[in-house]
């Protein structure tokens, strides 16, 4: 196997992984500080996406699309905590999956009424469409780009959550609520930041990946279960797990898929090896999260405790 | 005065409900819709699957999201099994409740370990692994699944008959809420319950926690695996869908939405949100938007589910 080959994967399950902490930032901070399970991140990816689709096609600036995308993905996100969510913390959590899980539901008909079931193509800006040349290996532009944007994001997170006020705030109301508030943490408006924050990130997620995924009703759910399992394996509440955890299932379900069949080719008669590379590379995070949690019951940093 | 855990028959409302269901086919028959006992016998199934998962999650604390897994287990056993030679449902159906327990017993035995969201997430991870290797498997039917040329056989009776499938759906759903409501009035019942409510405390007087809940979580996942070999004989074809997590998602929502921790919750919100979703999805395309808001009206309103509602009315 060549060399560009490996690190051209290597590039490509950077670029998931980068995109996958986007999605699992927010997810991790609402499920840290407010105890709430929220299946509709996906959703907000999804709008996002079509937010960006839609502006992108109308105005013609790819980054118009985006800080479209940004901007009214998280003024959803802010609607939807004050409606909703903020009502749902002191639940139990099967009430949360219960009406997140409705959320869902009305969230993918309302964007099938908008845009209709066809998926709606959205293209990357043509001055990015190309291929660079990178230490002697072809890579797409547009790829490094979005690799790019996702480490910029990732470093601006962590330098919110690590060094200002409202990200200590943030930290003090994921390792422990109640001490946080009688500090004089004011969470309602914490809640609601956050919240807008991680709409934003998914959004950034959706817009980036746009061109390379479809854009379709129902796109945000397989994310989502993605983003479960990074934030699992990170432990809950962690931004820095989330980040490391990311990168890691980024890494390990790329190379898996690029790799594993070509490895079972080696190892085994072509008749298992053509069955059973594919059905492995798609188990294999899967299988990291249970072994993770099978050896750590709570994830690589839980952040209480 | 009986205690607060025992759940007491009630001989004539009972006897009303049975009579009704008994009698549903004979409605549909004089109505000229007889699709709609295809339908119920769906739905019957869907209800023992729901009451699986609500032992599992109402009364025994461990909010599996990896339930379809098991149902998946059930259906491929069967789809496997019949075109291999086997035709009685005296074997297929036992066949299939063992592929549900033994499925059942592997993942508990891991996932048991962790507790709370990562215990969700631990049986979510084994259920994935089960529908991707469904999904590239191509012995299984890969995307496309297996199709079943006739239903099983089961004797005397004629299963090809939609009516006698009803009834023997039927029967097995009632027989699955009588039996649980026996273990669940019995020592272990209780002792599930005490550990759903303080799994530290049951384990400091003595109880041996993990084994108890594995012993409930193989019963749960082998009713499942029963009721998946009942949805493949009923529809012939099972696809790989069936176990994608949306449809745990789905089983969880019926046993929220009916009642998590009432015998009959699971039952309930599987009844109701089948009938609901068949009910709307004839008038319009965005029937779910529909669902969406009924679930959140549930969860605004009636915190304990639909059986809560009743009971505070009553």
């Amino acid at each position: 196997m060549p060399p560009s080959l490996i690190a051209e994967q290597l590039l490509n399950g950077l670029q998931l992984g980068l995109m996958l902490f986007l999605l699992a930032a927010g997810l991790t901070l609402v499920f840290g500080i407010m105890d709430t399970i929220n299946l509709a991140h996906g959703s907000l990816y999804m709008i996002g996406a079509y937010i960006a689709a839609s502006v992108i096609e109308a105005s013609g600036s790819f980054l118009l699309g985006i800080a479209a995308a940004i901007a009214g993905t998280a003024l959803v996100g802010v609607a939807l905590e004050m409606a909703l969510l903020r009502r749902l913390y002191r639940r139990s959590h099967l009430s949360q999956v219960l009406a997140t899980f409705a959320v869902i539901l009305i969230a993918n008909e309302i964007v099938r009424m908008i845009w209709g079931s066809q998926p709606i193509l959205l293209n990357m800006p043509p001055a990015l469409s190309g291929p660079v040349e990178l230490l002697g290996l072809r890579y797409p532009a547009y790829r490094l780009v979005v690799i790019g944007v996702g480490l910029a994001t990732a470093v601006l997170l962590y330098l919110l959550v690590a060094r200002t006020r409202a990200g200590m705030w943030v930290r003090a109301g994921a390792s422990d609520r109640e001490m946080a508030e009688v500090m004089g943490v004011d969470t309602r408006r914490l809640f609601t930041l956050v919240f807008a924050i991680g709409a934003a990130l998914a959004a950034v997620a959706g817009a980036l990946l746009g061109p390379l995924l479809a854009v379709q009703v129902g796109m945000g759910e397989n994310v989502l279960i993605l983003a479960f399992v990074v934030i699992t394996i990170g432990g809950i509440g962690s931004i820095r797990g989330a980040l490391l955890a990311s990168l890691l299932v980024g890494l390990v379900d790329t190379a898996g898929r690029a790799f594993l069949p070509y490895l079972f080719r080696q190892m085994f008669p072509a008749v298992i090896a053509a069955e059973a590379g594919p059905a492995v590379a798609s188990m294999l995070i899967y299988v990291l999260m249970a072994a993770v949690l099978y050896f750590r019951p709570t994830g690589l940093f839980p952040a209480r405790g | 005065m009986r205690d607060t855990l025992y759940i007491p028959l009630r001989p004539w409302p009972t006897l009303g409900v049975v009579a009704a269901l008994a009698l549903l086919p004979l409605a549909a028959a004089t109505l000229g819709q007889p699709f709609y006992v295809v339908f119920a016998t769906r739905v019957l199934i869907y209800a023992l699957i729901a009451t699986s998962l609500n032992l599992l999650i109402g009364y025994g604390g461990m909010v599996s999201f990896g339930h379809a897994a098991f149902v998946g287990a059930g259906a491929y056993a069967v789809a496997m099994l019949m075109p291999a030679g086997v035709a009685s449902a005296w074997l297929l159906w036992p066949a299939a409740l063992l592929a549900g327990a033994g499925f059942a017993f592997l993942v508990g035995a891991v996932s048991l370990r962790t507790r709370g969201v990562y215990f969700i997430m631990i049986t979510l991870a084994f259920a994935q692994m089960a529908y991707y290797l469904v999904l590239s498997l191509r012995v299984l039917g890969s995307d496309d699944g297996l199709t079943l040329s006739n239903r099983p056989s089961l004797g005397l009776v004629d299963l090809n008959r939609d009516t006698t499938f009803y009834y023997a759906a039927l029967a097995i759903l009632l027989a699955a809420l009588a039996g649980m409501r026996v273990l669940l009035n019995a020592p272990l019942g209780r002792a599930l319950q005490g550990i759903r409510d303080n799994e530290t405390r049951m384990e400091a007087i003595g109880f041996a926690t993990y084994r108890l809940k594995l012993l409930v979580f193989v019963i749960a996942g082998a009713a499942a695996g029963l009721g998946g070999g009942l949805l493949v004989s009923l529809n012939g074809l099972v696809g790989p869908n069936l176990l994608n997590w949306t449809q745990s998602g789905l089983l969880m929502i019926m046993v929220i939405l009916g009642g998590a921790g009432r015998l009959l919750g699971g039952a309930l919100g599987a009844v109701l949100l089948l009938v609901v979703e068949e009910a709307i999805a004839e008038h319009t395309i965005h029937w779910p938007l529909v669902i969406g808001v009924v679930l959140l009206a549930v969860v605004l309103f009636a915190p304990q589910g639909l059986s809560g509602l009743m009971r505070r009315r009553a």
